[in-house]
């Protein structure tokens, strides 16, 4: 029983720091999106747009390669991006942080189960569907 | 349309929608497609783009907050997250090759659906006979504090959840949903994993399967930064107030007027697609 109630103990810290893992995670990427927002609508206020027809091949920001590019020169909305990435990466934080605590506990079943989701959103990264 | 007019519109509607999605527990996304493509004539590829970037902001907001509350299973949660990841990226290499009219047909019944699951009345039917081979194998079964003690539960038939999870997953990636209401299937009636454990770890799965969509819709142009942007914001803003509310008010009624619009909307949906309106 005191072996349980430690173990449970531990999954309580793994928590807060997971809790706040995620809250700086959602509030920073916030924070990146908005800052490129104003750039951007401060550049473009009147211009107008369209989203009536999908056109991919004008996607400016479609790769991480090209947001870094982007952030270079300030674009607004290579900014959006950047904190659109933050916001994509926070849960996927969240997934090597557990392999870390499955590591810590010498679970090592879970911490390859944890390695195949993380290699599974890899291979998100670097899959090319066609347009 | 103006970006000033165009970001106002979205920002305000993708408010409400975080808002009564944090309220219903239905999510955001299910609501920020609709708004984009039937109130604002967006296309469906960039509506999903933009509604997968929603359902990981709310889903990492409410995580935040829920954290002091449920217990996540993070061992069921990764376990599950090989079929929902997976899945997912099934999925979105699916979207690549049907018609978008047949996306938002699909998009519609499964609106239907998560309309009637939200109205239902939810059963808890967790217990703890630890009878399943694989769970005991997966150390799935697990426990959580409440005020009488460490009450413990056991986790069944995994197969069958991990079967669901293959759906619910797939069902993302094609609609950049969170996929919830099917989630709450697999894991409350299938699983048989009690209320205050699979709430919080189906979020987390949510949070972790839409990244994996969400950099395949990022390659493919589907996310675009000027949608992305007032989306973003608005949903998070939404969802936050939503959870402080919801801690203090009752939202049965709210959830019936809810499931009525979107009855309404889903059936626009499947109209719009059945006719070719996309």
């Amino acid at each position: 029983m005191s072996r349980q109630i430690k173990h449970y103990l531990g999954d309580k810290d793994v928590q807060i720091i997971l809790g706040t893992l995620l809250r700086v995670g959602v509030v920073v990427s916030t924070g990146v999106v908005l800052i490129g927002g104003i750039i951007f609508l401060m550049k473009h206020t009147h211009q107008p747009i369209s989203y009536s027809d999908f056109k991919p091949e004008e996607a400016k920001f479609s790769s991480v390669a090209e947001i870094f590019k982007g952030l270079k020169t300030l674009d607004g909305l290579a900014i959006i991006q950047f904190g659109v990435l933050l916001l994509i990466f926070t849960p996927i934080a969240r997934v090597v942080f557990s392999i870390f605590s499955f590591l810590m506990e010498k679970d090592y079943m879970y911490v390859l189960i944890g390695t195949i989701v993380l290699c599974v959103i890899i291979t998100s990264l670097y899959l090319d569907v066609a347009h | 349309m103006s970006v000033l007019l165009f970001t106002i519109i979205v920002l305000v509607g993708a408010f409400l929608a975080g808002l009564l999605g944090s309220l219903t527990g239905l999510g955001g996304g299910v609501i920020i497609i609709p708004l984009l493509t039937l109130g604002l004539g967006v296309d469906i590829h960039y509506a999903i783009g933009a509604s997968i970037i929603s359902v990981i902001a709310t889903s990492s907001g409410s995580a935040a907050a829920y954290v002091k509350e449920g217990i996540t299973n993070v061992r069921i949660g990764m376990f599950l997250e090989i079929a929902t990841t997976a899945s997912a990226i099934v999925g979105v290499v699916i979207a690549t090759y049907i018609k978008a009219d047949y996306i938002i047909v699909i998009f519609g019944v499964i609106l239907l659906f998560s309309a009637f699951m939200m109205l239902r009345k939810k059963i808890d039917h967790s217990n703890n006979e630890k009878t399943s081979v694989l769970a005991n194998y997966f150390k799935l079964n697990g426990s959580y504090p409440t005020e009488n003690g460490v009450k413990q539960y056991a986790v069944h038939h995994v197969v069958g959840g991990f079967a669901m999870m293959f759906i619910a997953g797939t069902l993302s990636g094609l609609l950049g949903i969170g996929s919830g209401a099917l989630k709450v299937i697999g894991m409350d009636n299938i699983m048989k994993i009690p209320f205050k454990v699979s709430t919080t770890t189906s979020n987390f799965m949510i949070g972790v399967t839409a990244s994996a969509s969400a950099l395949v819709y990022l390659h493919k142009g589907q996310i675009d930064p000027a949608i992305a942007m007032p989306v973003t914001i608005g949903v998070i803003t939404g969802a936050t107030i939503g959870a402080k509310i919801l801690l203090r008010t009752k939202t049965d009624k709210l959830k019936v007027i809810f499931a009525v619009v979107v009855t309404f909307l889903a059936l626009q949906m499947i109209y719009k697609g059945l006719t070719g309106g996309a």
